[in-house]
């Protein structure tokens, strides 16, 4: 809720979006989210706020962060968790990473910005690279990103994708999955995509890789479909909806193993160290 | 390991490595990487008592082992300086490290963020990264806390941020 992400709460606010859910760990006097949600209901009484105080990188914040992105009370009839992108608007590689593994298990769509590099990224699950499948600069090189000194341009990058990314679902616009930064000395915004990584570390992300695949020859089927729809409207034939399925591989399940007795042996090991 | 400190290094490769690439949220797994947390925070603790430089006592505050507590020191100028730490195993362990925590200093030092976490050297990260998942528990207290205690605690006394406590535990072992 700070640089990035106080900018970002707030235009969302007054472009009427209807729903925020605003998590921080830190303390303002107040809770910073609460701060948030104070000034915020101010600007656009109309929005549906939620704060959340907790750190999202210990297990405890990590499975309520969870819980409330999968809460669909909002809108109980949509697909997917209960809400349509996360922003992160962090400023540290743990914060993220945490971001980025409870995306890839919601296999939720979220944007991900960095002052250090002034980049702002679209990350979807299976389709695009995930945080862990490339290192970060900052991690290869050993810059501490919390010297950083210019933090203040990247909101406004970050903010206006947002939007056309949530006009998106509405089909407004074109998000570039990938904005490198800006060389405002040229007017040039440098763009790429990024594929997943298929030796990525997480475990989930490479799930998610397969899902994406084994959905291609649906989703080939869709986009033909519309197409043909789209010349074929005109004229009034009624048109069959393809069907996309979802072909999960189940995981197998961890073998049990007895280990209560070593664990509890080396705890009291590690006890008597200590003594 | 450009730009470590050589005994640091030694010490390093004294401790062993990790092999179960597991975060607490893996269940069976995480039991597994548990244990050899275990065994690698042994043999460090029995090293450093051989070497006569036992300098942290550590312990899980929780079952589950996603939560750790314990006591570090700093011997400076022949008086011993104790200090209560703690952190809390990261999500996405191991892929990020813990995050250690000093809460006495909090707000005494320039080299550590709110809370009390300690600010570690550009080194660390990338180092970590590289050797994910072998590095453990105990690699952390070995290249983050020791060296930030080494580098730090005689800045803090010089200056008179800290001071000795009267009922010194210099004289006792632990």
């Amino acid at each position: 809720m700070q640089g990035i992400g106080g900018v970002a709460a707030e235009m969302l606010t007054r472009c009427g979006i209807g729903r925020l859910l605003l998590y921080d760990y830190d303390k303002v006097g107040m809770t910073k989210t609460d701060a948030a949600v104070q000034t915020l209901s101010d600007i656009n009484p109309d929005v549906v706020l939620e704060s959340y105080t907790l750190n999202i990188t210990t297990v405890h914040g990590f499975e309520t962060f969870i819980s409330s992105l999968k809460n669909k009370s909002f809108h109980p009839t949509e697909e997917g968790s209960g809400v349509d992108l996360v922003l992160s608007c962090v400023d540290n590689y743990e914060a993220r990473m945490a971001v980025n593994q409870a995306c890839n298990e919601l296999n939720q769509t979220w944007m991900e910005s960095d002052a250090v590099s002034g980049h702002r990224r679209l990350l979807i699950p299976g389709e695009t690279a995930c945080f862990a499948c490339a290192p970060p600069l900052v991690v290869a090189s050993g810059v501490d990103e919390r010297t950083l000194k210019r933090r203040g341009f990247v909101q406004h990058l970050c903010l206006p994708q947002c939007t056309k990314y949530t006009e998106a679902l509405a089909q407004f616009g074109h998000v570039s999955p990938y904005l490198q930064g800006c060389n405002s000395l040229k007017d040039y915004f440098p763009t790429m995509e990024m594929r997943p990584n298929p030796q990525c570390s997480h475990a989930v992300c490479l799930e998610r890789q397969k899902e994406y695949l084994l959905a291609k020859p649906a989703r080939d089927a869709a986009a033909k479909t519309k197409m043909e729809a789209e010349s074929f409207l005109a004229t009034g034939i009624p048109l069959h909806a393809d069907n996309e399925w979802n072909i999960r591989r189940v995981t197998a399940a961890d073998t049990t193993t007895t280990t209560i007795d070593d664990l509890e042996e080396l705890t009291k090991q590690l006890d008597a160290l200590n003594a | 390991m450009e730009g470590w400190d050589p005994n640091t290094k030694s010490t390093l490769t004294q401790i062993p490595l990790l092999a179960t690439k597991a975060g607490p949220r893996d269940g069976a797994t995480w039991t597994q990487r548990l244990k050899e947390e275990y065994k690698a925070l042994i043999a460090y603790t029995q090293m450093n008592k051989s070497n006569d430089n036992d300098w942290f006592r550590i312990s899980a505050a929780n079952p589950e082992g996603t939560r750790w507590t314990g006591k570090c020191w700093y011997v400076h100028n022949l008086l011993k300086y104790e200090f209560d730490l703690q952190f809390d195993i990261p999500v996405t362990y191991p892929s990020t490290a813990p995050e250690i925590e000093l809460p006495q200093l909090d707000g005494k030092t320039q080299k550590m963020y709110r809370g009390g976490k300690i600010c570690l050297t550009v080194h660390f990260k990338p180092l970590w990264a590289k050797n994910c998942p072998r590095f453990g528990i105990a690699h952390a207290l070995c290249l983050g806390l020791a060296p930030w205690l080494a580098a730090e605690i005689p800045i803090l006394v010089d200056s008179g941020m800290i001071k000795h406590k009267d009922d010194a535990t210099s004289s006792t072992d632990s």
